[in-house]
Protein backbone atom coordinates (compact mmCIF):
# COMPACT_ATOMS: atom_id res chain seq x y z
CA UNK A 1 0.00 0.00 0.00
CA UNK A 2 1.99 3.34 -1.12
CA UNK A 3 1.57 6.02 1.57
CA UNK A 4 1.85 9.79 1.28
CA UNK A 5 3.51 11.65 3.96
CA UNK A 6 2.06 15.04 4.91
CA UNK A 7 1.99 18.66 7.21
CA UNK A 8 -1.15 19.85 8.38
CA UNK A 9 -0.88 22.35 10.56
CA UNK A 10 2.45 21.41 12.27
CA UNK A 11 1.30 17.72 12.40
CA UNK A 12 2.90 15.21 10.22
CA UNK A 13 0.49 12.43 9.08
CA UNK A 14 0.70 9.52 7.06
CA UNK A 15 -2.06 8.92 5.35
CA UNK A 16 -2.61 5.74 2.19
CA UNK A 17 -2.24 7.00 -1.43
CA UNK A 18 -5.75 8.47 -3.05
CA UNK A 19 -7.07 9.67 0.23
CA UNK A 20 -7.68 13.35 0.61
CA UNK A 21 -6.79 16.13 2.76
CA UNK A 22 -10.32 16.12 4.62
CA UNK A 23 -9.07 12.25 5.41
CA UNK A 24 -6.11 13.44 6.22
CA UNK A 25 -6.62 15.85 8.48
CA UNK A 26 -9.63 13.51 10.31
CA UNK A 27 -6.87 11.30 11.21
CA UNK A 28 -4.67 13.88 12.40
CA UNK A 29 -7.27 14.97 14.68
CA UNK A 30 -7.69 18.40 12.92
CA UNK A 31 -10.97 19.86 12.83
CA UNK A 32 -11.87 21.32 9.40
CA UNK A 33 -15.53 22.69 8.77
CA UNK A 34 -17.95 20.93 6.15
CA UNK A 35 -21.58 20.80 5.22
CA UNK A 36 -21.90 19.19 2.23
CA UNK A 37 -19.66 16.47 3.20
CA UNK A 38 -21.67 13.32 4.39
CA UNK A 39 -19.53 9.58 5.85
CA UNK A 40 -21.31 7.28 3.24
CA UNK A 41 -22.02 9.08 0.12
CA UNK A 42 -18.87 10.26 -2.02
CA UNK A 43 -17.15 13.76 -2.23
CA UNK A 44 -18.69 16.66 -4.31
CA UNK A 45 -16.98 20.12 -2.95
CA UNK A 46 -20.16 22.14 -3.35
CA UNK A 47 -20.11 24.60 -0.32
CA UNK A 48 -16.91 25.76 -0.07
CA UNK A 49 -16.44 25.10 3.74
CA UNK A 50 -13.50 23.02 4.24
CA UNK A 51 -11.16 25.27 1.93
CA UNK A 52 -7.47 24.79 3.10
CA UNK A 53 -4.19 26.13 1.56
CA UNK A 54 -1.41 24.54 1.09
CA UNK A 55 2.09 26.10 0.82
CA UNK A 56 3.55 26.93 -2.78
CA UNK A 57 -0.26 27.40 -4.12
CA UNK A 58 -2.07 30.60 -4.17
CA UNK A 59 -5.08 28.55 -4.63
CA UNK A 60 -7.40 27.79 -1.94
CA UNK A 61 -8.02 23.93 -1.96
CA UNK A 62 -11.82 22.19 -1.35
CA UNK A 63 -10.17 19.37 1.64
CA UNK A 64 -13.07 17.37 1.15
CA UNK A 65 -12.16 16.70 -2.99
CA UNK A 66 -8.23 17.47 -2.94
CA UNK A 67 -5.90 14.15 -2.91
CA UNK A 68 -2.94 14.53 -0.31
CA UNK A 69 -0.51 14.20 -2.01
CA UNK A 70 3.54 13.82 -0.67
CA UNK A 71 5.18 16.74 1.11
CA UNK A 72 2.02 18.84 1.21
CA UNK A 73 2.18 21.38 3.96
CA UNK A 74 -1.84 22.17 4.63
CA UNK A 75 -2.80 25.14 6.60
CA UNK A 76 -6.64 25.24 8.55
CA UNK A 77 -7.03 27.89 10.29
CA UNK A 78 -5.13 30.62 8.72
CA UNK A 79 -6.68 34.41 9.51
CA UNK A 80 -7.51 34.52 5.16
CA UNK A 81 -9.76 31.29 5.62
CA UNK A 82 -11.35 31.82 8.62
CA UNK A 83 -12.37 35.00 6.92
CA UNK A 84 -13.54 33.25 3.47
CA UNK A 85 -15.57 30.19 5.96
CA UNK A 86 -17.38 33.10 7.69
CA UNK A 87 -18.44 34.77 3.95
CA UNK A 88 -19.37 31.37 2.97
CA UNK A 89 -21.87 30.70 5.94
CA UNK A 90 -22.88 34.19 5.61
CA UNK A 91 -23.70 34.17 1.68
CA UNK A 92 -25.53 30.87 2.13
CA UNK A 93 -27.59 32.35 4.80
CA UNK A 94 -28.35 36.17 2.53
CA UNK A 95 -29.12 33.60 -0.24
CA UNK A 96 -31.94 31.46 0.72
CA UNK A 97 -34.85 31.78 3.51
CA UNK A 98 -33.19 30.51 6.59
CA UNK A 99 -35.49 31.92 9.23
CA UNK A 100 -34.19 29.36 12.39
CA UNK A 101 -36.67 30.29 15.08
CA UNK A 102 -39.41 28.55 12.85
CA UNK A 103 -37.53 26.03 11.71
CA UNK A 104 -37.92 22.13 11.92
CA UNK A 105 -34.44 21.86 12.46
CA UNK A 106 -33.91 24.43 14.95
CA UNK A 107 -31.25 23.67 17.90
CA UNK A 108 -30.19 20.25 15.94
CA UNK A 109 -29.23 22.48 12.40
CA UNK A 110 -26.00 21.76 10.76
CA UNK A 111 -26.09 25.35 8.99
CA UNK A 112 -26.98 26.84 12.32
CA UNK A 113 -24.03 25.28 14.21
CA UNK A 114 -21.28 26.26 11.23
CA UNK A 115 -22.56 29.82 11.59
CA UNK A 116 -21.67 29.58 15.60
CA UNK A 117 -18.24 28.06 14.33
CA UNK A 118 -17.20 30.29 12.35
CA UNK A 119 -18.41 33.14 14.74
CA UNK A 120 -21.27 34.64 12.52
CA UNK A 121 -23.24 36.82 14.52
CA UNK A 122 -25.12 38.63 11.78
CA UNK A 123 -24.81 38.22 8.10
CA UNK A 124 -22.58 41.40 6.16
CA UNK A 125 -24.82 40.65 2.68
CA UNK A 126 -28.21 41.52 2.16
CA UNK A 127 -30.74 38.88 2.33
CA UNK A 128 -32.40 37.99 -1.23
CA UNK A 129 -35.33 36.51 0.03
CA UNK A 130 -36.02 34.54 -3.31
CA UNK A 131 -39.26 33.16 -4.33
CA UNK A 132 -39.30 29.79 -3.51
CA UNK A 133 -41.92 27.09 -2.67
CA UNK A 134 -42.55 23.94 -0.72
CA UNK A 135 -43.44 20.55 -2.42
CA UNK A 136 -46.17 18.97 0.36
CA UNK A 137 -47.28 15.74 -2.57
CA UNK A 138 -45.78 13.12 -0.92
CA UNK A 139 -47.44 11.17 2.43
CA UNK A 140 -45.30 11.35 4.51
CA UNK A 141 -42.29 14.25 4.01
CA UNK A 142 -41.83 17.10 2.63
CA UNK A 143 -39.30 19.85 1.13
CA UNK A 144 -39.39 23.03 1.58
CA UNK A 145 -36.93 24.78 -0.47
CA UNK A 146 -36.38 28.04 1.03
CA UNK A 147 -34.37 26.44 3.57
CA UNK A 148 -31.77 24.23 0.94
CA UNK A 149 -28.40 25.17 0.96
CA UNK A 150 -27.68 22.88 -2.49
CA UNK A 151 -25.04 20.77 -0.65
CA UNK A 152 -26.69 17.66 -2.73
CA UNK A 153 -26.77 15.48 0.41
CA UNK A 154 -30.00 14.09 -0.45
CA UNK A 155 -29.50 13.70 -4.10
CA UNK A 156 -26.39 12.16 -3.45
CA UNK A 157 -27.66 9.58 -0.21
CA UNK A 158 -30.29 8.58 -2.54
CA UNK A 159 -28.54 7.86 -6.13
CA UNK A 160 -25.49 5.99 -3.90
CA UNK A 161 -26.89 4.22 -0.47
CA UNK A 162 -30.84 4.12 -1.92
CA UNK A 163 -30.06 3.57 -5.30
CA UNK A 164 -33.39 4.90 -6.11
CA UNK A 165 -32.33 8.82 -7.76
CA UNK A 166 -35.13 10.39 -7.18
CA UNK A 167 -33.60 13.62 -6.67
CA UNK A 168 -31.61 15.92 -9.08
CA UNK A 169 -30.48 19.38 -9.40
CA UNK A 170 -32.49 21.53 -11.93
CA UNK A 171 -31.49 25.04 -13.49
CA UNK A 172 -28.14 27.24 -12.57
CA UNK A 173 -26.92 29.60 -10.43
CA UNK A 174 -29.02 31.05 -7.69
CA UNK A 175 -31.95 29.26 -9.44
CA UNK A 176 -30.73 26.20 -8.77
CA UNK A 177 -33.42 23.75 -6.91
CA UNK A 178 -33.50 20.01 -6.09
CA UNK A 179 -35.88 18.08 -8.12
CA UNK A 180 -38.07 15.30 -7.29
CA UNK A 181 -37.46 12.95 -10.25
CA UNK A 182 -38.14 14.70 -13.84
CA UNK A 183 -39.34 17.32 -12.10
CA UNK A 184 -41.92 16.53 -10.45
CA UNK A 185 -44.07 16.84 -7.53
CA UNK A 186 -42.66 14.37 -5.14
CA UNK A 187 -45.46 12.59 -4.42
CA UNK A 188 -45.61 11.48 -7.89
CA UNK A 189 -42.53 10.04 -8.51
CA UNK A 190 -42.82 6.52 -8.76
CA UNK A 191 -38.64 5.95 -7.92
CA UNK A 192 -39.07 7.14 -4.27
CA UNK A 193 -39.45 4.32 -2.05
CA UNK A 194 -40.23 6.47 0.53
CA UNK A 195 -37.30 5.18 3.28
CA UNK A 196 -36.39 8.83 4.56
CA UNK A 197 -32.63 8.52 3.90
CA UNK A 198 -33.16 12.33 2.19
CA UNK A 199 -34.49 13.61 5.43
CA UNK A 200 -31.98 12.04 7.56
CA UNK A 201 -28.79 13.69 4.88
CA UNK A 202 -30.45 16.99 4.73
CA UNK A 203 -27.88 18.84 7.24
CA UNK A 204 -31.25 22.04 7.65
CA UNK A 205 -34.86 21.63 7.74
CA UNK A 206 -35.27 21.61 4.32
CA UNK A 207 -36.53 18.12 3.94
CA UNK A 208 -38.55 16.95 6.88
CA UNK A 209 -41.12 14.51 8.23
CA UNK A 210 -44.84 15.61 7.78
CA UNK A 211 -45.98 16.88 11.34
CA UNK A 212 -42.54 18.07 12.66
CA UNK A 213 -42.88 21.52 14.07
CA UNK A 214 -40.42 24.28 15.19
CA UNK A 215 -37.53 22.37 16.49
CA UNK A 216 -38.94 18.60 16.21
CA UNK A 217 -36.72 17.62 13.17
CA UNK A 218 -33.59 15.27 14.64
CA UNK A 219 -32.00 14.03 11.36
CA UNK A 220 -29.96 10.63 11.71
CA UNK A 221 -26.53 11.94 10.32
CA UNK A 222 -24.50 8.70 11.15
CA UNK A 223 -27.19 6.70 9.06
CA UNK A 224 -25.63 6.95 6.38
CA UNK A 225 -22.56 5.79 7.26
CA UNK A 226 -23.31 3.27 9.02
CA UNK A 227 -24.82 1.10 6.15
CA UNK A 228 -22.35 1.62 4.12
CA UNK A 229 -19.55 0.47 6.07
CA UNK A 230 -22.78 -2.71 7.26
CA UNK A 231 -22.61 -3.30 3.44
CA UNK A 232 -18.60 -3.17 2.91
CA UNK A 233 -17.55 -4.40 6.37
CA UNK A 234 -20.34 -6.87 7.25
CA UNK A 235 -21.48 -4.83 10.32
CA UNK A 236 -24.56 -4.81 11.08
CA UNK A 237 -24.73 -3.42 15.00
CA UNK A 238 -24.24 0.21 15.45
CA UNK B 1 -19.52 58.75 38.04
CA UNK B 2 -22.38 59.06 36.17
CA UNK B 3 -24.82 56.02 35.91
CA UNK B 4 -24.94 55.05 32.19
CA UNK B 5 -27.85 56.15 30.87
CA UNK B 6 -29.46 52.74 29.11
CA UNK B 7 -32.26 52.75 26.69
CA UNK B 8 -34.36 49.86 25.17
CA UNK B 9 -36.29 50.32 21.96
CA UNK B 10 -39.30 48.06 20.13
CA UNK B 11 -39.07 48.23 16.46
CA UNK B 12 -40.62 45.38 14.32
CA UNK B 13 -40.68 42.27 16.61
CA UNK B 14 -42.95 40.73 18.96
CA UNK B 15 -42.00 41.95 22.37
CA UNK B 16 -40.49 38.64 22.91
CA UNK B 17 -36.88 39.78 23.61
CA UNK B 18 -38.00 42.67 26.06
CA UNK B 19 -39.84 39.45 27.92
CA UNK B 20 -36.76 37.63 27.91
CA UNK B 21 -35.21 40.58 29.21
CA UNK B 22 -37.58 40.73 32.60
CA UNK B 23 -36.24 36.63 32.79
CA UNK B 24 -33.18 38.73 34.10
CA UNK B 25 -35.22 38.36 37.46
CA UNK B 26 -33.46 39.70 40.61
CA UNK B 27 -30.46 41.28 37.76
CA UNK B 28 -32.66 43.73 37.11
CA UNK B 29 -32.77 44.89 41.10
CA UNK B 30 -28.78 44.71 40.17
CA UNK B 31 -29.39 46.58 37.26
CA UNK B 32 -31.75 49.24 38.06
CA UNK B 33 -28.71 50.70 40.75
CA UNK B 34 -26.29 50.79 38.11
CA UNK B 35 -27.82 52.77 35.24
CA UNK B 36 -30.79 55.17 34.46
CA UNK B 37 -33.06 53.74 32.70
CA UNK B 38 -34.46 56.92 30.07
CA UNK B 39 -36.40 55.75 27.61
CA UNK B 40 -37.90 52.01 26.95
CA UNK B 41 -41.50 50.77 26.54
CA UNK B 42 -40.95 48.28 29.86
CA UNK B 43 -39.40 50.74 31.57
CA UNK B 44 -40.31 54.12 31.59
CA UNK B 45 -43.09 56.16 30.11
CA UNK B 46 -41.27 58.75 27.72
CA UNK B 47 -42.27 59.56 23.96
CA UNK B 48 -39.52 61.44 23.07
CA UNK B 49 -35.85 59.50 23.17
CA UNK B 50 -33.55 61.48 24.68
CA UNK B 51 -29.76 62.92 23.65
CA UNK B 52 -26.74 61.47 25.14
CA UNK B 53 -27.61 57.63 25.45
CA UNK B 54 -24.99 55.41 26.16
CA UNK B 55 -26.44 51.87 25.37
CA UNK B 56 -29.62 51.12 23.64
CA UNK B 57 -30.95 47.85 23.07
CA UNK B 58 -32.76 47.98 19.75
CA UNK B 59 -35.60 44.80 19.27
CA UNK B 60 -37.15 44.39 15.99
CA UNK B 61 -36.88 45.14 11.81
CA UNK B 62 -37.15 47.83 9.97
CA UNK B 63 -40.52 47.40 8.42
CA UNK B 64 -42.21 50.48 8.43
CA UNK B 65 -42.02 54.74 7.89
CA UNK B 66 -41.68 55.09 12.08
CA UNK B 67 -39.09 52.42 12.98
CA UNK B 68 -37.14 53.50 9.91
CA UNK B 69 -37.29 57.46 11.47
CA UNK B 70 -36.10 55.93 15.05
CA UNK B 71 -33.79 54.28 13.92
CA UNK B 72 -32.16 56.93 12.73
CA UNK B 73 -33.25 59.13 15.93
CA UNK B 74 -31.24 56.28 17.99
CA UNK B 75 -28.43 56.11 16.17
CA UNK B 76 -27.55 60.03 16.20
CA UNK B 77 -28.16 60.12 20.27
CA UNK B 78 -26.25 57.09 21.32
CA UNK B 79 -23.09 55.65 22.07
CA UNK B 80 -23.49 51.62 21.87
CA UNK B 81 -26.32 50.36 20.15
CA UNK B 82 -26.92 46.32 20.03
CA UNK B 83 -29.07 45.04 17.57
CA UNK B 84 -30.80 42.73 20.04
CA UNK B 85 -32.39 39.31 18.68
CA UNK B 86 -32.72 38.09 15.30
CA UNK B 87 -35.74 40.30 13.77
CA UNK B 88 -33.38 43.33 14.42
CA UNK B 89 -29.67 40.89 13.36
CA UNK B 90 -31.72 39.07 10.78
CA UNK B 91 -34.90 40.36 10.40
CA UNK B 92 -36.41 37.11 11.03
CA UNK B 93 -40.28 36.80 10.60
CA UNK B 94 -41.56 40.35 10.37
CA UNK B 95 -39.18 39.94 6.58
CA UNK B 96 -40.80 36.41 5.58
CA UNK B 97 -43.44 39.23 3.93
CA UNK B 98 -40.26 39.97 1.82
CA UNK B 99 -40.79 36.45 -0.05
CA UNK B 100 -44.03 37.99 -1.62
CA UNK B 101 -42.03 40.23 -3.67
CA UNK B 102 -39.45 42.82 -3.09
CA UNK B 103 -40.52 45.90 -4.17
CA UNK B 104 -43.36 47.09 -2.60
CA UNK B 105 -45.36 45.97 0.65
CA UNK B 106 -48.32 46.26 -2.02
CA UNK B 107 -48.77 41.78 -1.61
CA UNK B 108 -48.58 41.41 1.97
CA UNK B 109 -51.32 44.20 2.73
CA UNK B 110 -53.59 42.69 -0.14
CA UNK B 111 -53.19 39.58 1.20
CA UNK B 112 -54.20 40.00 4.71
CA UNK B 113 -56.83 42.88 4.05
CA UNK B 114 -58.67 41.98 1.11
CA UNK B 115 -58.00 38.24 0.51
CA UNK B 116 -58.18 37.24 4.18
CA UNK B 117 -60.83 39.58 5.32
CA UNK B 118 -64.21 38.41 6.25
CA UNK B 119 -65.78 41.37 5.49
CA UNK B 120 -65.31 44.32 3.97
CA UNK B 121 -62.03 44.33 2.62
CA UNK B 122 -60.17 47.67 2.06
CA UNK B 123 -56.63 48.57 2.76
CA UNK B 124 -55.81 50.66 6.15
CA UNK B 125 -55.37 54.23 5.02
CA UNK B 126 -54.61 57.02 7.90
CA UNK B 127 -51.69 58.76 6.36
CA UNK B 128 -50.44 60.58 10.03
CA UNK B 129 -51.24 58.08 12.02
CA UNK B 130 -50.82 54.39 11.15
CA UNK B 131 -46.80 54.30 9.64
CA UNK B 132 -46.57 53.26 5.82
CA UNK B 133 -44.82 50.11 5.42
CA UNK B 134 -41.68 50.24 3.74
CA UNK B 135 -41.24 48.62 0.61
CA UNK B 136 -39.19 45.80 2.35
CA UNK B 137 -38.44 44.70 5.84
CA UNK B 138 -34.50 45.22 6.99
CA UNK B 139 -32.40 44.14 9.51
CA UNK B 140 -31.20 47.19 11.62
CA UNK B 141 -27.40 46.91 10.42
CA UNK B 142 -28.99 47.84 6.84
CA UNK B 143 -30.25 51.25 7.94
CA UNK B 144 -27.61 52.33 10.75
CA UNK B 145 -24.36 51.08 11.44
CA UNK B 146 -24.44 48.49 14.99
CA UNK B 147 -22.12 48.38 17.26
CA UNK B 148 -23.06 44.88 19.29
CA UNK B 149 -24.93 41.97 17.31
CA UNK B 150 -26.64 39.80 19.99
CA UNK B 151 -28.79 37.00 17.63
CA UNK B 152 -31.42 34.47 19.58
CA UNK B 153 -35.35 34.47 18.99
CA UNK B 154 -35.50 35.55 21.62
CA UNK B 155 -31.95 35.71 23.41
CA UNK B 156 -31.68 34.03 26.59
CA UNK B 157 -31.95 35.93 29.75
CA UNK B 158 -28.27 34.69 30.15
CA UNK B 159 -27.15 35.61 27.04
CA UNK B 160 -28.56 39.16 27.44
CA UNK B 161 -26.77 39.66 30.97
CA UNK B 162 -23.48 38.29 29.52
CA UNK B 163 -23.99 40.86 27.06
CA UNK B 164 -24.55 43.60 29.80
CA UNK B 165 -22.60 43.04 31.91
CA UNK B 166 -18.97 43.98 30.46
CA UNK B 167 -20.59 46.97 29.24
CA UNK B 168 -21.58 47.91 32.63
CA UNK B 169 -17.85 47.89 33.37
CA UNK B 170 -17.16 49.66 30.30
CA UNK B 171 -15.50 46.97 28.35
CA UNK B 172 -16.81 45.21 25.22
CA UNK B 173 -18.88 41.64 25.11
CA UNK B 174 -17.05 38.73 23.29
CA UNK B 175 -20.34 37.33 20.91
CA UNK B 176 -18.40 34.13 20.53
CA UNK B 177 -20.15 30.51 20.71
CA UNK B 178 -23.05 28.68 20.62
CA UNK B 179 -24.01 30.42 24.14
CA UNK B 180 -23.87 34.07 22.38
CA UNK B 181 -24.68 34.06 18.95
CA UNK B 182 -26.55 30.87 18.20
CA UNK B 183 -29.57 31.96 15.96
CA UNK B 184 -33.09 30.72 16.55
Amino acid sequence: MAVNTLTIDGKEIAIEAGKTILDAAKEAGVPIPTLCHMEGVHDVGACRLCIVEAEGTPKLLPACVTAATEGMVIHTQTEKLQNYRRMTVELIFAEGNHVCSICVANGNCELQDVAVDVGMDHSRFSYRFPDRGCDLSHSQFGIDHNRCIMCTRCVRVCDEVEGAHVWDVGSRGPDCFIVAGLDQPWGEVDACTSCGKCVDACPTGAIFHKGETTGEKEGDRGKMAFLTTAREKQEWTR
Amino acid sequence: MDKIKFATVWLAGCSGCHMSFLDLDEFLIELAGLVDVVFSPIGTDLKDYPEGVDVCLVEGAIANEENLELALEIRRKTKTLISFGDCAVTANVPAMRNMMGNKTAAPVLERAYIELADEKPHLPNAPGIVPELLDRVLPVHEVIPIDIFMPGCPPSADRIRATLEPLLQGKTPEMVGREMIKFG
